[in-house]
């Protein structure tokens, strides 16, 4: 046991670590616009992609009118329906959660976990948003484009992305779809280099790695997945625009069309495929990472109890990132691949679920015996272990070659994702913002409204996306506007696609009461004090609610101990702050 | 993809001896107490702005990277027909690599603190690869001249791309120099402590650049499809 007192260690020595040179803003616009402040970013960041994610929420609800009572309104034409689902999945996907997890949370938290004043480049970072920004517009500025957004699927497989009949495809839609993209992930280099060198360069002393809580944990490895990640959907990106714009073949093959043989020939669709999803499967856990890292912290904060096998989680995070860039090609099974390409990739999507396994045990056994405290927070939390066990579990049959080809394309798919990668996530966003709200504004936030958005949005999950796994096994197609009479898919198919519609309106209603609530206790909160969680990070430890620029007082706080002394015995409280020195009783001994 | 993978696999390597470095196998809820009894484990002491450069040249690697395998791939198709490298290609690439000598020279003069020698190795080095950049612009034009348009063969649209992708970020690297030759001539001192740096920055983004140059010359030149070959029949 290595353990130093402080008297043993005598005065600390002046810090080592340089203290950086911050930028004092003059005005009103460089103090709260033109910020470069990581905490100011880091609100800009979220107010715009939730405010992003409330289109994408209303987008939903036109689709889910179209598919539950189909033909009741006549402005949701077939075409319109496919714009409502190709903005739906990727404002969700890339605008919201990639945006909220990394720019939002990564911003607020990171310098102040690891007891940095700002993130090392506050200029870039402050790039980072407005380019942000910019790339949101300009998708929001598709939908007033002449013929309207693409319709092509959040995948925008050529050839149809760039062809008549797609909505967009010969218009403006996917021009403005693809430049956008390109925006947010410039725009999230520029972030992305500011978490990973902040996270590298920027921790006070004695915060080492192995004492970071595991939601620096999960951001980082995330960020630098990001990172590596994104620059396949550029190439991507940059290859369709040329193709679409200048006319060249890098996706489109020789396509003849009403007799016509199109200018474009000798592309490789599939390559596009590879490319795309060579992002899209690193994605997922560029998002589930975050909310692993986060959930964690939330788990032990809120049961008291010291986070169960610290080492194992960040080993099984670094594990999940460094394998989830060797399992794209699940997502292209019935793309007419090689069998044995199709067993290399069923084989490293099953191993990706031993550390993803790893992590939900130690969740459990954190809160075993833990003393528990059903605070919002937590209920978010524990929604979130549910649900993605039970979406983790679709992802093990679909996984499977054999079963994924008779279930692809089907609900079953959609069902899985919003699972797992929709619903999960998001239910840890909400614990965090409740859990952190109260340190961003210095109140908290209402709790009968939290109540009533975490149940009605828990089982209102449910109930939208439990039914939708039998629709699957049914046979109902994903992308179909309307089943209209096809024969294979009884009556029963219709009713329950009724009810989710039902069920998804009030579960997107009580989204509203959360937008009021924020609002709302802004002004009406309980005043929260510095920190109402009795937690150990040091962003609870900040000498002023919520932190003022600079983050900490005149001193970087100085960390002795990891993140998750909660409980220990022997301790006067039942939390022991990461800068308090000294040692606590002689359970500490190793046993 | 294989290129981008082995370019991970690099990724990984150093990132997992960077790691193993940091005490990964530690207890960290046994060890109470100051820093000072884990030596080696603090924040880096490299500067923020050459590990952020050392990030982003990842990032780009990355980017040319799967450039590199989408080429690969689409070559693999038995319909490719590859394009003549104009000679002049030969000249630029010799530009480029002069550029970089003369950062690299600047650089040895910045440790020095030869304020002259930098001066001269700064300008030598943006001349040069502003020259590197209008001849890749008139291999462009050789080019077209010819009947290589753009959109006529998958392969021309392969190289016009790359080509302009890494011209582009010579052009991003010529701004970050222009500021760098900027501060040489300013005798603020606060620049003067900074240039060092900064000079140090642009030869590494060069000598990056350069080499990620080499790599699409080999690549386009059709030389790397032998060698492509040849693992190919390894692994099958």
């Amino acid at each position: 046991m290595v353990d130093v007192t402080p008297g043993s260690v005598g005065p600390i020595p002046p810090a080592e670590v340089a203290e950086m040179e911050l930028y004092h803003p003059h005005s009103w616009w460089t103090k709260y616009v033109f910020s470069q402040d990581a905490k100011v970013i880091a609100i800009q960041y979220s107010c715009t992609a939730l405010a992003i994610g409330l289109v994408a929420l209303v987008l939903s609800w036109l689709m889910r009118l179209q598919l539950g009572f189909p033909g009741t309104f006549d402005f949701i034409t077939p075409e319109a329906y496919y714009q409502f689902i190709t903005m739906h999945g990727m404002i969700m996907v890339i605008y919201l959660l990639t945006a909220l997890f990394l720019g939002g949370f990564g911003n607020y938290l990171i310098p102040l976990m690891v007891g940095a004043r700002d993130m090392v480049f506050p200029y870039v970072n402050m790039l980072s948003y407005w380019i942000y920004l910019l790339a949101v517009l300009l998708l929001v500025a598709g939908f007033f484009a002449p013929g309207g957004p693409t319709g092509a699927g959040w995948t925008l497989y050529p050839p149809q992305a760039i062809m008549a009949g797609t909505p967009g495809g010969e218009d403006w839609g996917i021009i403005v779809m693809l430049s956008s993209l390109i925006l947010f992930i410039i725009g999230f280099t520029m972030g992305g280099l500011n978490y990973v060198v902040t996270v590298l360069q920027g921790r006070t002393r004695g915060m080492t790695l192995m004492r970071m809580p595991l939601t620096v944990w999960g951001i980082f490895t995330a960020t630098v997945m990001a990172l590596l990640a994104f620059p396949a959907l550029f190439v991507a990106c940059v290859m369709m625009l040329l193709d679409r714009v200048l006319g060249t073949s890098f996706f489109m093959p020789a396509i003849v069309e009403m007799g016509e043989q199109l200018q474009h020939s000798g592309g490789s669709p599939i390559l596009f495929q590879h490319l795309f999803w060579f992002f899209g499967h690193p994605e997922v856990y560029i998002v589930a990472l975050p909310a692993f890292g986060i959930v964690s912290d939330l788990i032990s904060t809120h049961a008291r109890k010291n986070i169960f096998g610290y080492r194992m989680m960040v080993w099984a995070i670094v594990g999940i990132g460094a394998l989830s860039f060797v399992v794209w090609a699940h997502h292209m099974y019935v793309s007419g691949m090689h069998p044995y390409f199709g067993f290399f990739f069923a084989t490293t999507t099953l191993i990706i679920a031993i550390p993803t396994a790893i992590k939900v045990y130690n969740w459990v056994l954190t809160l075993w015996r833990g003393d528990i405290h059903l605070t919002i927070p937590m209920l978010f939390a524990l929604g979130f272990i549910v649900t993605f066990v039970n979406g983790g579990l679709t992802g093990l049959f679909l996984g499977n070659v054999v079963v994924d080809v008779p279930l692809s394309d089907t609900m079953f798919v959609v069902a899985h994702f919003h699972m797992v990668m929709g619903v999960a996530p998001i239910m840890v966003i909400f614990g965090a913002i409740y859990h952190w709200y109260p340190k961003v504004t210095g109140r908290m936030l209402n709790h009968a409204m939290g109540m009533f958005h975490f149940w009605v949005t828990f089982v209102g999950a449910y109930l939208i996306f439990f039914p939708m796994h039998y629709l699957g096994l049914m046979g109902v197609p994903r992308r179909y506007n309307e089943l209209s009479d096809m024969g294979l898919i009884g009556e029963s198919a219709h009713h329950l696609n009724a009810f989710i519609s039902i069920m998804a309106f009030i579960v997107g209603f009580a989204q509203l009461v959360f937008l009021f609530n924020l609002i709302w206790s802004i002004r009406h909160g309980k005043e929260a004090g510095g920190n109402p969680w009795r937690a150990t990070t040091l962003e609870w430890q900040t000498a002023h609610t919520p932190p003022t620029h600079g983050n900490f007082g005149k001193e970087l706080p100085i960390v002795y101990r990891w993140a998750y002394d909660y409980s220990v015995p022997g301790a006067k409280e039942d939390f022991i702050p990461q800068n308090e020195p000294g040692s606590f009783g002689p359970s500490r001994e190793p046993a | 993809m294989s290129v981008i993978l082995v370019f991970l696999a690099v990724i990984v390597g150093i990132s997992g001896w960077w790691l193993s470095h940091q005490r990964l196998m530690s207890k960290p809820w046994l060890e109470e107490g100051s820093v000072s009894a884990f030596p080696g484990t603090e924040s880096g002491s490299m500067p923020a702005a050459k590990l952020g450069l050392g990030v982003f040249l990842a990032v780009v690697g990355a980017l040319f990277s799967l450039f590199t395998s989408a080429y690969f791939m689409r070559m693999g198709l038995s319909d490719w027909r590859p394009m003549p490298v104009p000679k002049l290609l030969w000249l630029n690439t010799g530009m480029l690599v002069l550029s970089s000598v003369a950062l690299q020279c600047a650089l040895i003069a910045a440790r020095r603190k030869d304020i002259r020698m930098v001066r001269l190795g700064l300008i030598t080095g943006g001349l040069t690869a502003f020259a590197f950049l209008i001849g890749q612009f008139q291999a462009w034009r050789d080019l077209v001249a010819d009947g290589y348009y753009l959109s006529s063969n998958p392969a021309n649209s392969f190289f016009y791309l790359i080509t302009g992708m890494h011209g582009l970020h010579i052009l991003g690297g010529l701004f970050g120099l222009g500021r760098t030759t900027a501060k040489a001539w300013s005798d603020a001192p606060n620049d003067r402590q900074r240039l060092s740096l900064s000079v140090e920055l642009c030869a590494m983004y060069w000598h990056f650049l350069l080499f990620v140059w080499l790599a699409i010359f080999v690549l386009l030149a059709g030389w790397a499809a032998n060698f492509i070959d040849i693992c190919r029949q390894l692994l099958s």
